[in-house]
């Protein structure tokens, strides 16, 4: 399974490296931009009329260079029904009527255009689209707009517009657009916008001739731990191959260097918690897998090696529920969640009641026995649904990542997933400390004779115990939908990892697995980085055996002399 | 561990004449077998002994009674190296450390146990059982190929006429009585000829006559070998015993000859709840 | 008395003292075993005239293919031997014997390997195919010496026989016992398992070894090397039969399965418990091992899936379908199981899983004592 969790990593390492090339792809656009609209700028033609109407019913006779400059004079008039016509330039839907050459916002219906007059911004009804003609836009053009409608959403009510027109203006940054960033800054209120603007001015700052603006730029700097500062910092106090540096000023370059270890050490400190952050959602992995036997094998001393199975099982009831639901691909996983409790539950019950019932004392027959029930489980499954893997897809909500801060993310799927190992475990601490059925089991598997004796129906409790085992198993299951690929092989490659997280924590206590799982799957992170994913998960196993040599019976054992029989 | 040690180690574990199989047993110079002084074994906060010091001297037959609970097991966990004890100290002759010494080792050394639930090995003969209980080598390798010396079937043969199992010399051990189980047990306990022999219930599930020749067994062995016998059967206890130890709670109430002990009033208000 | 112990069990008035009269005494009440030694004899002498003396074109004529699949199966005989006698006789559950068993295996194909020499693909004298391919420069130190087949034959004996002393030395000394240690030999196949995997072993990842071209000078794909293969496993595995029978029917070997039924009062005689448990479980180990070095050159191929866990569990169900602690039920086992894979897996490719899964159900409900103890059954309905 650690093998899938190294999978994971390098998937997590293509993401990483398409951010960065968006980025790279972002910052040339940037530069084209800039160039062009100098460009156009210079050659605008002067005869222009300056009023917004004007300006509007200029567009459609204009050259691409001289809407352009119709562009920026609309910015530089901020009428507020400038940024609807731009918007709809940019979105190739701003056209004029051939019949009288008026500019209109359309949009494609069935019956034709439904028009909106671009300059009051009254609707003016459905016309069937022949009569009229999309005012072009290129490239270049589409740039300008694009950081054009920014400037104008500067202005806007909404934080979150606000935050993107910034980001947009960052990409393709001139002097108008600094000056207008610069203006925002004082009028900003939000915090992260305000300082994500001077974050953005500062770099702008460091490519200054004036030492003492370098200067206060990396003061603004301060704090901040955007990748991109990052760089670039690191690109000052780099020397280039003769030994020099592109920074000359020495008082710069001290500050940069001091900031630059700075966030070299609070970078390698998130990197920590990020890795502590894996590991322990590795850890709610594996506890959740092992916790369902941590019932069979530690308080009914069954082992059920098609435990994997029933993980599997639970992963695949969620892919049926999905089918089953697919326009509902938010709340499936939520509904997976009982019923794969159930699926796994009941195929549970009828392992013990058809096999393992029959094999109680005897402990490496019913492991043989279930291991024939896992071949078989999979076989199922591979006649039933192919033996591809079938696609399980991750609700939006769990998507994404939860953004601490620039180097630091928590992503949503495993917050989830360390989440839910908490809620099912303390739910099953619940079911076995607070009700009949847990005292029931507890009673069973400390003295089965006496149990029988008070009138327990032992053999409605062992099912019951298997079915709670099994029914969590399945659970387990349907978060590996999540992180992992739903085949035959899934339960396989659990098993292994499972019993060893039992084994480790101590036959019999739930918090022991809890802790040694957690504490496996932390041990595993760290080595990873080291090691390799597989070196590490061989590396881990190795002190596994060896430990088990030295304290059978695991980290918290059972004591007593009933322990020793 | 140095390799030349590891590999002497490994040698006489495996194929060298095991030196402690013959060890002399124990030094009893000063007339007593077994020291116990001051043991404690807690189980999770209970105490199962509770600084309990006893003393068993050369020859002596000691039988221990108690109730349920009163350690007696446990006790005999201790000297067997079963159980370590938390604290105390646990001597067999003047020179050897119970507590330093593995099961094996302490069995070599002449300690002999019978278990309360008669434990044989259930898929052997009983000539089998027997035969795997004569003292001698124990490694592998000598095993391997080891015989039988006419003295040592001798020796069998005049064990199984002492347990009268002759009729069942070729019977799977599982398939006897249970009382003839008992009487397997202890014919394996006397094929090792140990020093000392702690003998847990051997009266439990046996006929009258039958617990009758136990008890002469028992009696007839004291003097030669020292005895320590646990059992609940107080009419058995009366016709054998000289000394009588009373365990309560972990550590010893009583001790002395049977009338001493039964009119002793704190035995009376444990046994009776007076 | 002299009438009672006249006729014990196994060998203890006679006055045979050699080796070989203790054989003789140990085979002679071993109905099963002297089938089995009958057959394998039988197959000896056979199978050679009928794959190399009887004409391609007629009936009786058997091909390489049938002459090199009745020695993988008697391979899988050996390796279910060395798991019967730690299961059925010491009541180890090993589910770690194809660890040894591809211990085994590898040792033979780097021998193998190093004969290829220039007639690999990349003409490399002394690098394999696999290490020009992963751009090695040199030989691993751990490679040197296999061109020599005493030296491979010695790895073969002391790569599985090291590391179950070792394992079995930390798992018995601590008194690791019955599920516990099952899982962790299972562990233990599967740390190996993803080791192997690995391209910077050294061992060929997970395409491992094959292409092998001769052994000892003999071509591997020649008739007559085919038939001296089968014969050598013919011989090991009757050799090894005998060995397994000796050591049972001694008194170390009774000591054995007295541990795997009172392991406590074993040691309350005098015992070391576990300087048995880990020199039958080494020897066992060993006899993997062989099993897989006659297996290798046969196959034709060796590689890490070899020591996936499920085939060490495949094995235990061999020896529970034949009759564990018999030994010889452990080969009829082996041998059935899978003449049936090779027969499904062809015939009904999907039905095998369920075969093999029911196999492991009904065999431990309703065949606690194999195939051998339900003949017994039989008889004694009848």
């Amino acid at each position: 399974m650690l093998l899938s969790t190294g999978r994971d990593i390098r998937s997590w390492l293509n993401l990483i490296a398409c951010i960065c090339f968006s980025f790279l792809a972002v910052s040339v656009q940037a530069q084209e931009v800039a160039d062009s609209s100098e460009a156009t700028a210079s050659s605008a033609s002067s005869a222009m009329a300056e009023g917004y109407d004007a300006l509007v019913m200029q567009l459609p006779a204009a050259t691409y260079s001289d809407k352009s400059e119709i562009v920026l004079k609309l910015l530089k008039l901020q009428t507020p029904a400038a940024r609807s016509v731009l918007t709809a330039f940019l979105e190739d839907s701003l056209y004029s009527r051939t019949a009288d050459g008026k500019v209109f916002i359309g949009t494609e219906a069935e019956d034709g255009l439904k028009l909106v007059d671009a300059i009051t911004l009254q609707a003016a009804g459905s016309e069937p689209v022949e009569g009229f003609e999309k005012i072009g836009t290129n490239n270049s053009l589409r740039k300008a707009l694009r950081a054009a409608v920014a400037q104008f959403d500067l202005s806007s009510e909404l934080a979150e517009k606000r935050a993107a027109a910034v980001t947009e203006m960052l990409r393709s940054l001139d002097e108008a657009s600094a000056a207008a960033l610069r203006a925002q800054l004082g009028r900003e209120t939000d915090p992260k916008i305000k300082e994500s603007i001077s974050i953005g001015l500062a770099l702008v700052d460091l490519d200054s001739s004036e030492a003492k603006t370098r200067l206060a730029a990396i003061e603004t700097l301060q704090g901040s731990m955007n990748p991109d500062v990052y760089n670039r910092l690191k690109q000052l106090v780099t020397p280039d191959e003769s030994g020099g540096y592109s920074e000359l000023d020495v008082e710069v370059r001290a500050a940069a260097l001091k900031l630059v270890t700075h966030m070299e050490s609070m970078r390698s400190l998130y990197g920590a918690g990020e890795t502590v952050f894996f590991g322990i959602s590795l850890g709610s992995v594996l506890v959740l897998s092992a916790i369902g036997l941590a019932i069979t094998f530690g308080v009914m001393g069954v082992i059920n090696m098609a435990h994997g199975e029933l993980m599997m099982l639970g992963a695949y009831t969620t892919y049926v529920i999905q089918l089953l639901m697919p326009d509902h691909i938010g709340i499936s996983v939520l509904v997976a969640i009982p019923a794969a409790f159930m699926v796994s539950g009941l195929v549970g019950v009828l392992i013990e009641r058809g096999l393992v019932r029959f094999l109680y004392g005897r402990p490496l027959e019913t492991l043989l026995a279930t291991f024939g029930v896992s071949l078989i489980l999979q076989q199922i499954v591979r006649d039933v649904f192919t033996a591809n893997n079938r696609p399980v897809q991750t609700p939006d909500w769990m998507s994404g990542s939860l953004q601490l801060n620039e180097a630091f993310a928590l992503t949503y799927n495993r917050l989830y997933v360390v989440l839910f190992t908490a809620l099912a475990f303390v739910a099953l601490l619940l079911v076995l400390k607070r009700t009949t059925l847990g005292l029931n089991v507890r009673a069973v598997a400390q003295n089965r004779a006496m149990a029988r004796a008070m009138g327990i129906r032992t053999a409605w409790v062992d099912a019951m115990t298997f079915g709670l085992g099994s029914g969590i198993a399945g659970v387990a299951g349907v978060a590996l939908s999540q992180l992992t690929n739903v085949g035959p092989n899934l339960g396989q490659q659990y098993i292994v990892d499972s019993f060893m997280v039992v084994v480790f924590g101590g036959v019999g206590n739930l918090w022991g697995t809890l802790i040694s799982g957690m504490s496996l799957g932390v041990v595993n992170k760290l080595l990873e980085p080291y090691a390799g994913a597989v070196l590490a998960k061989i590396f881990v196993l190795i002190f596994l055996i060896l430990f088990i040599q030295r304290r059978p019976r695991g980290l918290f054992p059972q004591k007593g002399r009933a322990a020793e029989g | 561990m140095n390799a030349s040690a590891l590999f002497k180690q490994q040698y006489q574990r495996w194929i060298g004449p095991d030196k402690r199989s013959r060890a002399p047993g124990a030094d009893i110079s000063h007339q007593t077998i077994l020291y116990l002084e001051d043991i404690t074994v807690s189980f999770d906060g209970f105490k199962a002994l509770n600084a309990l010091t006893l003393y068993i001297n050369v020859g002596e037959l000691r039988c221990i009674i108690g109730p349920n609970g009163a350690g007696k097991t446990t006790m005999m966990d201790v000297i067997t190296g079963k159980t370590r004890p938390d604290s105390g100290s646990a001597w067999f002759g003047q020179t050897l450390n119970l507590l330093e010494l593995t099961e094996p080792e302490i069995a070599q050394a002449g300690i002999g146990r019978k278990f309360q639930k008669p434990t044989v090995f259930e898929q052997h003969s009983v000539y089998e059982n027997l035969e795997l209980s004569i003292s001698g080598h124990k490694t592998v390798w000598p095993n391997l190929h080891a015989r039988l010396s006419k003295q040592q079937r001798e020796n069998i043969d005049s064990v199984l006429e002492t347990i009268g199992l002759q009729e069942q010399v070729h019977r799977r051990a599982g398939a006897l009585s249970h009382g003839q189980k008992q009487w397997l047990e202890i014919g394996m306990l006397l094929m090792q000829d140990p020093q000392l022999l702690l003998v847990d219930e051997p009266v439990a599930g046996m006929t009258p006559q039958e617990t009758e020749r136990t008890a002469e067994l028992l009696t007839s062995l004291a003097g030669k070998h020292s005895v320590v016998v646990v059992e609940h059967d107080m009419v058995f206890v009366r016709s054998i015993a000289r000394t009588v130890t009373v365990l309560h709670e972990g550590s010893v109430l009583a001790e002395g000859s049977m009338d001493q002990v039964q009119s002793n009033p704190k035995v009376k208000e444990v046994y009776l709840g007076e | 008395m002299t009438s009672l112990t006249g006729n014990p069990p196994a060998g203890m008035v006679l006055n045979e003292e050699s080796t070989a009269g203790r054989l003789w005494q140990a085979m002679r009440g071993d109905r099963g075993g002297q089938i089995l030694l009958g057959i394998l004899l039988l197959l000896g002498v056979a199978v050679p005239v009928l794959h190399l003396f009887v004409p391609e074109n007629s009936a009786m004529h058997l091909s390489g293919y049938t002459v090199t699949l009745l020695g993988k199966y008697l391979c899988y005989g050996l390796l279910a031997i060395a798991v019967d006698l730690v299961w059925g006789y010491c009541g180890i559950l090993s589910l770690g014997h194809a660890a040894f068993f591809s211990l085994g295996g590898y040792a033979m194909g780097m021998y193998l390997m190093r004969q290829i020499g220039t007639r690999g693909v990349y003409g490399d004298p002394v690098l394999p195919d696999f290490m020009v391919f992963l751009n090695y420069k040199e030989l691993p130190w751990f490679w040197h010496g296999f061109d020599m087949f005493w030296f491979a034959m010695i790895m073969v004996l002391l790569a599985p026989g090291l590391l179950a002393y070792a394992f079995g030395w930390l798992a018995f000394r601590s008194r690791v016992t019955g599920v516990y240690l099952s899982i962790i030999t299972q562990a233990l196949t599967y740390a190996l398992m993803l080791a192997f995997f690995r391209n910077d072993m050294g061992f060929g990842g997970n395409n491992g070894f094959t292409d092998f071209k001769d052994l000892l000078g003999f071509a591997l794909n020649n008739p007559g090397t085919r038939i001296g293969l089968f014969i050598c496993t013919v011989i090991v595995l009757a050799l090894a039969y005998m060995a397994c029978r000796y050591i049972v029917a001694s008194r170390a070997g009774r000591v054995v399965a007295a541990i795997r039924d009172a392991e406590s009062r074993t040691r309350f005689i005098g015992y070391r418990v576990e300087s048995y448990k880990v020199w039958i479980f080494t020897f066992s180990a060993v006899l993997a091992g062989i099993a897989g070095a006659l297996y290798v050159p046969q196959v034709g191929i060796i590689n890490p899936s070899e020591f996936a866990p499920i085939n060490s569990i495949e094995v235990v169900i061999w020896v529970a379908v034949g009759g564990r602690g018999t030994l010889y039920g452990a080969v009829a086992g082996a041998v059935l199981v899978n003449y049936a894979k090779t027969y499904f897996t062809a015939a009904l490719p999907e039905f095998w899983l369920y075969a093999l899964g029911a196999l492991f159900v009904l065999a431990t409900l309703f065949l606690p004592k194999g195939l051998v103890g339900l003949r017994s059954k039989v008889k004694d309905a009848v």
